[in-house]
């Protein structure tokens, strides 16, 4: 995972489809942001089927992460920062 | 300038991906094309065993899948064909990034027991390669004889 492995990190879901992890975010939290595969977030490059969904709750921001040999991951970060860009952006 | 091909390599879990990595990269570079491959560790080091002298990928074309979305994603590279194996929706996941971010003229190889409904889900143009080959790569050795080659020698030719 690059440096998000060295981050404080919890998985919420793993080993999932995509889509299942996509429609874990959607129904699970209010606040969600669509964002093109290749959104930069902290220092990697998102991948996935358009569109990816992002959740914010709080001060954290929900992503999916896909790993070519073990599926997605549903993992939440602290990051305000994140959490701004994806609000300023207002995707 | 020679055009530049990327072959864009999954998990290793399929025989076959190897074999047409190593068939494709070395009719693309009879065809006067540099290529490179991008992949995962694994994927990376069977085809560098595979291709020992590096007859058709030097090691130093060989390069780290999260590298090359990086470099692709930031503009500081970009191919004229990419070459995308896909065998599961990672696979698809990955053809949908590199669509987003890289002008290449795309093609999906899509491979594997699930490959039509794969290609079902390609809601985008690309070349699409269908074969449910697992262990035996002729199915897709074919097409890429009668789509690839004959499509990217014309396409170099118009451009």
């Amino acid at each position: 995972m690059g440096c998000i492995e060295l981050m404080d990190y919890t998985i919420l879901l793993s080993h999932t489809s995509f889509k299942e992890g996509r429609e874990f975010i959607k129904v699970n939290f209010k606040e969600v942001y669509a964002v093109e595969p290749g959104y930069k977030i902290f220092d990697v490059y998102l991948i996935g089927l358009s569109p990816i969904v992002i959740g914010v709750e709080d001060d954290c921001v929900i992503f999916p992460y896909v790993k070519p040999c073990h599926g997605t991951f549903v993992i939440r970060i602290e990051s305000d920062e994140e959490v701004e860009n994806l609000r300023s952006a207002g995707n | 300038m020679a055009k530049k091909a990327l072959l864009l390599l999954g998990c290793p879990e399929l025989p076959v991906q190897n074999s047409i990595a190593a068939y494709l990269a070395s009719l693309l570079k009879d065809a006067g094309l540099s290529v490179f491959v991008a992949g995962t560790d694994a994927a990376l080091r069977l085809l560098e065993v595979s291709d020992t002298k590096g007859y058709y990928i030097g090691t130093e074309s060989m390069i780290e899948l999260d590298k090359c979305i990086e470099y692709l994603a930031e503009k500081r590279v970009d191919y004229d064909f990419c070459f995308v194996f896909v065998y599961n929706e990672q696979g698809l996941s990955y053809l949908t990034t590199i669509r987003s971010i890289s002008n290449a003229k795309l093609f999906a190889i899509i491979f594997g027991t699930d490959s039509e409904s794969l290609a079902g889900e390609i809601d985008f143009e690309c070349e699409k390669l269908v074969s449910r080959a697992v262990h035996n790569p002729m199915p897709l050795v074919e097409m890429i004889e009668d789509t690839v080659i004959k499509g990217v020698k014309r396409w170099a030719v118009s451009n």
